[in-house]
């Protein structure tokens, strides 16, 4: 069967380009805020001063030791943590067919937490000060406990799945039980947790950005980054579950196979992200769907402008978190928590647009 | 044969829904699937289409059991139009497009795009065509989905009550639009109906199912009022209309009740 009368029409051009326009504007606005969040801090510097640090041109002493020792691992931390969150949303988001659908969904957070608690309680570890970070006698344990345990998490839903049939029916409601199975096995080791073991138990949860080295930078990036490509590679996949399974199943996409792959990758991808910086809300959940009043539904472009918005958000976050209280340093779960929730609002308030 | 299902049976654990369902369908060929509801007409379909896997018996499309090929391998030879069409938050070019996803590797082309327009041209979709869908009308959607199964360019077009959401006019564009693809494109066509004056005057064979079994498969204008009876178990009269059957109750709404106006 072939259509000769064809033609491609200017509008639908025009509607793709305002989508790649809006996608390279997030990217301007990101660079900007980046050079803004490397200037700002208890030194504030030039931002020309930045910029030519950032390209390696000559700079004073001081300017290069705060940008590359100080801020700028800790602005690559947020962007990459922002975007590898916001992606993971927007997939589980697309797999589940739920606009709730978030990297917590399945319950990881929850069991990253009882996987650091249980690294805090077994193995000693954990300084808790007031300013370092959680666990500094052995942080290498708390993270790998926690990302071990938020693996096992997903791993065992996708296996129910598999057996009980993958409707975003059954993953979420396994994603409720063991959420709430791993809180209650948090609240039993905090119970009999000393009060210097409690501290560093309760500090763990506090996602902040600062706790990223450039070695950790550069693996939440790598993995951030072959996770897209995968879900890239299927956003074709993702359109097609949108029209309904049935229809997505006669378009030849292998419904089950995406929809627990979509999953485990995205909570895999969340677990190492928090496993290293703790748990940092909200962002997975709203970028998507900010993301999605801007370029539309259509996963080809969905996917890599919520990368860019979730990097902007959690960067802007982290920044005001640092500057809020000066010289005090919140960190960034605390803000993302508090802006989350009247940015989801007002989100639902406004008019959806395709 | 574009189409042959040799003894297809499919049961859910607790109930049997088809048992040993045979009917060929050949290039240029449209057959309806006629029943009262619940005999395994949408069941027959999904089975065809490998979305659900029977439990006995093959499907053959082209002469290859489709259980023996990949998801895309059927999607690339089999279009799928459901009862109802999801509305996702996409733009009526868009879904469309997703018709062509069979044959994609990594991104639309040129001629992916080309052959979206003209399956909009021919459903007068054209002007609707960065709409988003949940500004459609049922009857609009209807039509979307149709489109999108037309460029996915199959040699087996399966269709689930393809006119259930359209009101008359619509009705006959879709049917019209199927006839005139079927007998151009030498392509075949299976549709599942309620309507047996449409079921009748478009499709060159039906396939009358009774509670899962074929009671007849045959051409169109073989079907008498006692197959009709027997299948829906009511009592019908077979009249002509310009040549077209037209198929009526033959107790129809009792007469000489008071008008309520």
């Amino acid at each position: 069967m072939h259509f000769a009368d064809g033609q491609i029409p200017v509008a639908y051009r025009r509607y793709l380009g305002r989508k790649r326009l809006a996608i390279a504007m997030g990217l301007v606005a990101l660079a900007g805020l980046l050079v803004a969040a490397v200037g700002s801090g208890a030194v504030d510097l030039a931002a020309g001063d930045v910029v030519r640090s950032l390209l390696r041109r000559e700079t004073p002493a001081q300017v290069e030791a705060i940008v590359w020792n100080i801020r700028l691992p800790q602005a690559l931390t947020a962007i990459v943590a922002g975007a590898g969150l916001a992606l993971s949303g927007a997939v589980m988001q697309a797999v589940l067919r739920n606009p709730l659908g978030s990297p917590f969904t399945l319950g990881v957070a929850q069991a990253a937490a009882f996987g650091a608690a249980l690294a805090v309680m077994v193995l000693g570890g954990g300084a808790a000060t007031s300013s370092g970070p959680a666990g500094t006698v052995m942080p290498g344990a708390l993270t790998a406990s926690a990302f071990t345990w938020s693996a096992i998490s997903s791993l065992v839903i996708v296996l129910l799945a598999r057996v009980r049939g993958t409707t975003p029916e059954v993953m979420v409601l396994a994603g409720v039980a063991l959420g709430a199975l791993f809180t209650a096995g948090t609240m039993f080791l905090q119970y009999f947790a000393d009060d210097t073991q409690l501290a560093a138990m309760v500090f763990w949860t506090f996602g902040d950005t600062a706790r990223a080295s450039w070695g950790e930078v550069g693996l939440l990036a790598g993995a951030t980054a072959a996770v897209w490509i995968v879900f890239q590679a299927g956003s074709w996949d993702y359109n097609a579950i949108d029209a309904g399974d049935e229809t997505a199943r006669s378009l030849g996409v292998a419904v089950g196979r995406v929809r627990w792959l979509g999953m485990l990758l995205a909570a895999l991808l969340t677990a190492v992200i928090i496993a290293h910086l703790g748990v940092i809300g909200f962002v997975g959940l709203v970028a998507p769907h900010m993301a999605r009043r801007i370029v539309g539904a259509d996963h080809r472009f969905l996917l890599p402008a919520t990368l860019v918005l979730g990097a902007i958000l959690l960067l802007a976050a982290d920044t005001v978190a640092r500057l809020l209280l000066a010289p005090r340093v919140l960190p960034v779960s605390v803000l993302t928590a508090f802006l989350g929730a009247p940015a989801f609002l007002a989100l639902i308030l406004r008019r959806r647009r395709p | 044969m574009i189409l042959s299902v040799d003894g297809v049976s499919f049961a859910y654990p607790s109930n049997e829904v088809l048992h040993d369902v045979r009917c060929e369908v050949a290039a240029g060929e449209l057959m309806a699937i006629l029943g009262p509801n619940g005999a395994g007409k949408t069941t027959l379909l999904k089975c065809i289409d490998a979305i659900l896997r029977p439990q006995g018996g093959a499907v053959r499309v082209e002469g290859r059991d489709v259980l023996r090929l990949s998801a895309g391998e059927i999607a690339r030879q089999v279009g799928y139009v459901a009862q109802r069409t999801e509305v996702a938050l996409s733009t009526v070019y868009d879904a469309v497009l997703l018709g062509r996803r069979p044959h994609i590797r990594w991104d639309a082309g040129e001629d992916d795009l080309r052959m979206v327009d003209a399956a909009l041209r021919r459903l007068d979709l054209q002007p609707l065509a960065l709409r988003p869908l949940d500004q459609l009308s049922g009857g609009e959607l209807q039509k979307v989905a149709v489109a999108r199964a037309l460029v996915q360019e199959p040699r087996l077009l399966l269709l689930d009550e393809p006119t259930s959401w359209l009101d008359l006019r619509n009705q006959v564009a879709i049917l019209d639009l199927i006839r005139r693809v079927v007998d151009e494109h030498e392509i075949a066509a299976v549709m599942t109906m309620h309507d047996l004056n449409t079921a009748l005057s478009y499709a060159d064979t039906v396939l009358l199912l009774k509670e899962g079994r074929v009671h007849a498969h045959g051409p169109g204008r073989a079907v008498d009022a006692a197959t009709i009876e027997a299948v829906y178990g009511l009592p019908v009269v077979i009249h002509r209309v310009d040549g077209r059957p037209v198929v009526v109750p033959r107790e129809g709404p009792s007469r000489g009740r008071p008008h309520r106006h």
